[in-house]
């Protein structure tokens, strides 16, 4: 634990010089992110002539415009990594090293942070420019408690792309699998289409399932969508799921390594 | 050209062969194509449930556009994606000399190098939904909408891919596009909507600089009947002049071309 604390600022610096070093293709990878602008298009289409349910074109554009910050902070691709890494074997370097693979990579993704921040920071500045105050919550708590739901949201994403990275040491390829929790994630966690908008069950659904804690709840909360005590049951839910995927990861990594063999070397 | 056309049958058969040997993942990549098919109407059923009408396009004729879509999504990750990315692998790893020592033209030898069978299913789920469209309408598109359409859709086909063999050719100059494929594709899926939903600097974007209005919206118009004959002529030649454009600088850069290995 404390050899993993010592180790944390150096793991942190060597993410972020690989995130300014492949600056380019990093802002490509970030461009990519461009669903919720598409969407958002789409969507003043539909409400130029009357707003759907409570959603004008104000609300729609601070929804979209939320949810890309959102999503642009809470990145990650540990599920790709290890899928590479564990077929090609040279996850026995990670491995050799005293630091938990699992930590080391959720530094590099960590590390990568303040890009994206730097990135996300002028399409906040320019959605509080264009819509004004008016679309963002008054209440201070909820505002404090914005970077923590954006973080745990980080948190979910990653812990649940690292649980699904593990099923690569007993399958041949785990990307397919993540496919599906991807459609699932674009459905249930309003990235698509605000949650409010699908036919009731699905908003309910989604309730118990992680995806709305990975984007629409912080997006609802900072939007003011939701209450004090809505927020905080919600943020409540959102730290079982921290530590439920937290223990699933963690529980398939400690299965996945004893069969893990490195091929080469 | 004959000789051309039982290389493509051997390159095919080759990638066949390949992709039944992963029988699992085979099952597992068909099933996925359902799973998605049901996953791009869902957004068009919560846009339709609140409105009967987007930018002048109902339900059933926003559903054909959808099949298109679904079609050519499934040519660009079954036939042209899956190729062109064994290109740039081979420009990393400079075994590129292999294919240009060929006695056979490069650029087909390439584009040919690779295919993805399960696609197939993607263009029956295009197919699929087209014919639910139209028997939602009622109606039957006629032998001059169809013939259109299928114009329309060869043009298609011809834009998606020099759009493609540009991004590679991309790839002699700056190596690593792996994320431009990628961001390609998250362009294209914007394509799933009728191109008059959008406006302004979109608009221009999806019809003149990554031309998904002709992917998609075109041809779907061109099988309600909706088309002009001044625009179907306007895309045939944008499609010829996008094809003769990507030859040349596919020519360029291979021109440019120094192997990696040695």
């Amino acid at each position: 634990m404390i050899r993993t604390l010592r180790a944390a600022p150096t793991l942190l610096r060597v993410g972020f010089s690989e995130a300014v070093a492949y600056r380019a293709e990093f802002l490509v990878w970030l461009l990519s992110t461009n669903m919720p602008l598409v969407m958002l298009a789409l969507w003043s289409a539909v409400a130029r002539d009357g707003p759907v349910g409570r959603f004008g074109q104000a609300e729609f554009a601070a929804y979209y415009l939320a949810a890309l910050v959102v999503r642009l902070m809470t990145g990650a691709w540990v599920v790709w990594e290890m899928n590479f890494e564990i077929r090609q074997g040279t996850l026995a370097f990670r491995l050799l090293r005293p630091v938990h693979p699992l930590v080391a990579y959720a530094a590099e993704n960590v590390a990568a942070m303040p890009v994206r921040l730097a990135v996300s920071l002028p399409v906040a500045l320019l959605a509080l420019w264009i819509l004004g105050g008016r679309h963002v919550t008054h209440d201070p708590l909820l505002l404090l408690l914005f970077p923590v739901t954006v973080f745990s949201a980080w948190l979910i994403t990653y812990l649940a792309m690292a649980a699904v990275g593990c099923l690569a040491f007993w399958f041949e390829s785990a990307t397919s699998l993540f496919d599906v929790w991807l459609g699932l994630f674009g459905i249930f966690s309003g990235y698509l289409v605000p949650l409010e908008l699908y036919p009731r069950w699905v908003n309910d659904v989604s309730y118990f399932l992680p995806f709305r804690y990975m984007l629409a709840f912080p997006v609802e909360l900072v939007t003011g969508g939701l209450s004090r005590p809505q927020a905080l049951a919600q943020l409540a839910a959102q730290q079982g799921f921290v530590l439920l995927l937290l223990g699933v990861a963690a529980g398939m990594w400690r299965l996945g390594t004893r069969r893990f063999a490195a091929f080469g070397g | 050209m004959l000789r051309y056309l039982r290389l493509l049958g051997v390159q095919f058969r080759a990638s066949l062969q390949t992709s039944m040997q992963y029988r699992v993942d085979f099952l597992v990549q068909g099933a996925m194509s359902f799973f998605w098919m049901a996953w791009a109407v869902v957004p068009l059923l919560v846009v339709y449930g609140k409105r009967d009408r987007v930018a002048g396009w109902d339900f059933d004729h926003a559903l054909v556009v959808l099949g298109w879509f679904l079609a050519m999504k499934g040519v660009l990750e079954g036939a042209v994606n899956p190729s062109l990315a064994s290109v740039v692998e081979h420009i990393r790893k400079g075994t590129l000399d292999l294919v240009l020592l060929k006695p056979v033209d490069a650029q087909f030898l390439v584009s040919t190098a690779k295919f993805a069978p399960w696609h197939v299913v993607d263009l029956a789920a295009g197919a699929g939904i087209v014919a639910w469209a139209f028997s939602r309408m009622g109606t039957v598109p006629g032998p001059a909408e169809v013939s259109a359409a299928l114009l329309l859709t060869a043009c298609a086909v011809a834009v998606l891919y020099s759009l493609w063999i540009l991004v590679v050719s991309a790839a002699f100059f700056v190596v690593k596009v792996d994320n431009l494929s990628f961001l390609f594709l998250s362009i294209f899926d914007a394509a799933r909507w009728p191109v008059s939903v959008f406006t302004g600097f979109w608009r221009v974007l999806f019809t003149v600089v990554i031309p998904l209005a002709l992917m998609t919206t075109f041809p779907a118009e061109a099988l309600l009947g909706r088309i002009h004959g001044t625009a179907l002529v306007a895309a045939v030649a944008g499609s010829l002049g996008f094809v003769a454009c990507a030859r040349v600088v596919w020519q360029r850069a291979i021109a440019r071309y120094t192997s990696a290995s040695s």
